[in-house]
């Protein structure tokens, strides 16, 4: 599929500060493209640069393979990460009164079943709870049919119930077809929604590709964790190198096969093993050395 | 520029000033408890505009007829007589203007303290020593005021009127807007394709049929009580209002063009809403005052608005007649209108 965005050289400076520091990639149609890193990464400056929100110090966007235009602004759709809307309105007269500022808006009924807003369409847009103002946030960014969506972590403060319900949403979107571009510090979250991800870290991108790629490059073998008291035999004995860790051992391991006959074989009871495969919050440690969520 | 982007703004935002009820109540409240306040201040038979310490006095009410001192005195009209069981208690509330003038009764030197410092005084002392001179002995001779006659209430009333305008259009698009500017909704409607242009007209055009709706009501509830006279036509004072109400909100434009400091902001519209209030003749005229004085109060569209207000109302002109003064609230209008634009930001 054709690029629908492309970022070249793209740096954003405040004073002394390099929030974005020449960062480049492109963006295919129809796909979801996640740009994960944690708080202060520069994710949200690059999302905001991109949506011509803010300028850029030094760089080029190109959309559709030119120059932002007039008209970019009624093909994109925002949700940005915090935000305020007209008072006193009920939901359903804030997505009439956005609607009213497209040339070619959505059916609302259609954009109010799919964000399921139905039931609190007539409640007032302050009086609702943090799970519903997102996802009436993420329906005024659906207003006008978008080709490209940003959402700038669109469940951040979410309870885990309420990041589901939202996730269920952006997922009927990709499937509709739409390009999406989404920042998040929430590693399951990238790798539940995401076609492709760019990790930054101070403004800079680290690593690039699928969540699989992403693995399978920076992240070796799996990890099975043991309860201590499952073990019979001495420590001193055990097979494996390890690490104790709240009365539990950890195995790193490339072979998982070897590693489950051996531990048969030594009669280790593996009744509360659990195996758990890397995944993106391992690829930052290992490239970076810190947490996600430091 | 989109019509319907306009309406869909201007919609919104009167949508959101008519459900906030303390608001809105506040609007109509305001200007007619004001109205009303003065009304009965200044057009009650009671009103003093002078007080007077009389001592010694066993109440601190006296009765003006058993007051010992010149009968021309004690019959002036506007001066209110308070009673002090001794000097000392006189003296103390003279020293802190409490008072204006103090006299003893009963005393055959008149005798009397006054504070130079004080105006009042300054005018009860000359009062007090005309009342002392032999009658006749003055020769003036009054003339009746011919034409009807304008109360004080009628040439308050539309000075109140305007001054409410003034705050509700200074701080409803001036802090309103900045408040929208650091919340983040100006930013979140940078991200739609409204214009600056759409979004500010849609504020200005919100905010004079605000005003003007307010202006209707506060009008027709206060002239209920006070039968007010208007010399000229109705028409020529909406004219003249919905001008001088879009030259206020194109003021708080300016104001509204940048910043996301909501405590600066109150402070620059208490900064040109205060001198504007006192120097555009919304209490007392600036007659007689200093040439520097008066040309700053020109620089305030209020006092051009209520210049011809007052003409039309008090003395029954005609737009044709109101015309300089319609002239300098357009161009200011026109300025504003140019300066907040140029100068506006979305985000900061």
């Amino acid at each position: 599929m054709p690029d629908l965005l492309e970022i070249k050289n793209l740096v954003k400076k405040y004073k002394e500060v390099v929030a974005v520091d020449d960062i480049s990639f492109s963006i295919r149609k129809g796909t979801c493209f996640g740009l994960l890193g944690p708080n202060g990464a520069g994710k949200t400056t690059t999302i905001e640069v991109i949506e011509n929100i803010i300028p850029p110090t030094s760089g080029e966007i190109l959309y559709k393979g030119k120059q932002r235009l007039s008209s970019f602004k009624q093909e994109v759709g925002i949700q940005f990460q915090q935000t305020a809307l007209l008072s006193s309105l009920t939901l359903r007269e804030t997505l009439i009164t956005f609607k009213n500022l497209y040339n070619d808006p959505a059916d609302i009924e259609e954009i109010i079943d799919i964000c399921n807003l139905r039931e609190i369409q007539k409640r007032l847009n302050d009086k609702i709870s943090g799970g519903q103002k997102q996802r009436l946030m993420l329906a005024l960014a659906m207003i006008n049919k978008p080709e490209l969506l940003f959402l700038d972590e669109p469940s951040t403060g979410l309870d885990p119930q309420a990041r589901r319900n939202l996730w269920s949403i952006v997922q009927k979107i990709k499937e509709k077809g739409n390009t999406i571009i989404l920042t998040t510090h929430y590693m399951e979250e990238a790798q539940h929604l995401c076609d492709e991800i760019a990790i930054m870290d101070n403004g800079k991108i680290i690593a690039r590709g699928t969540p699989h790629q992403l693995i399978k490059e920076h992240c070796e073998g799996v990890t099975v964790i043991l309860p201590k008291n499952s073990i019979k035999i001495p420590l001193s004995q055990f097979p494996f190198r390890f690490r104790e860790i709240n009365g539990r051992l950890e195995i790193r391991t490339n072979d998982i096969n070897s590693c489950l006959n051996r531990l048969l074989s030594e009669h280790i009871d593996l009744t509360e093993m659990i195996v758990r495969s890397p995944n993106l919050e391992n690829v930052f440690l290992n490239l970076t050395g810190k947490q996600l969520r430091d | 520029m989109s019509f319907k982007r306009l309406w869909a703004m201007f919609y919104a935002r009167n949508l959101e000033f008519f459900r906030d009820r303390s608001a809105l109540g506040w609007n109509f409240l305001f200007p007619f408890l004001i109205v009303a306040g003065f009304g009965m201040i200044f057009g009650g038979k009671d009103y003093a505009e002078y007080k007077v310490g009389v001592f010694p006095s066993q109440y601190e009410s006296v009765s003006v007829s058993k007051i010992d001192l010149p009968s021309g005195f004690r019959e002036t009209s506007y001066i209110k007589f308070i009673g002090f069981k001794s000097f000392e208690d006189g003296i103390e509330k003279l020293k802190h203007h409490k008072i204006d003038f103090l006299v003893k009764a009963g005393s055959k030197e008149h005798e009397y303290w006054v504070s130079d410092s004080s105006p009042k005084g300054y005018i009860i002392e000359k009062l007090f020593k005309g009342s002392l001179l032999p009658d006749g002995k003055v020769v003036a001779g009054k003339r009746e005021i011919k034409g009807k006659e304008i109360r004080y209430i009628d040439w308050l009333f539309p000075g109140i009127l305007a001054m409410n305008m003034m705050f509700s259009a200074l701080w409803g698009v001036g802090y309103v807007v900045v408040r929208y500017r650091k919340i983040g909704v100006l930013k979140r409607l940078n991200a739609t394709p409204l214009t600056a242009f759409e979004y500010l007209s849609a504020q200005i055009l919100s905010r004079i049929f605000i005003l003007m709706f307010t202006l209707a009501i506060v009008w027709i509830g206060c002239s209920f009580i006070f039968s007010f006279k208007v010399e000229g036509s109705y028409f020529d004072l909406f004219v003249i209002f919905f001008t001088g109400g879009i030259c206020l909100s194109a003021f708080g434009l300016v104001i509204a063009a940048r910043g996301t400091s909501e405590e600066f902001t109150s402070g620059v519209v208490n900064f040109i809403s205060w001198p504007m209030m006192f120097l555009s003749e919304v209490w007392f005229s600036l007659e007689g005052s200093s040439r520097w004085v008066k040309l700053i109060a020109k620089l305030f569209p209020l006092t051009h608005m209520l210049a011809a207000v007052r003409k039309v109302m008090n003395d029954g002109a005609k737009l044709a007649d109101v015309t300089p003064e319609l002239a300098v609230l357009v161009f200011m209008t026109a300025m504003s209108i140019a300066v907040g634009a140029a100068l506006f930001s979305w985000n900061k």
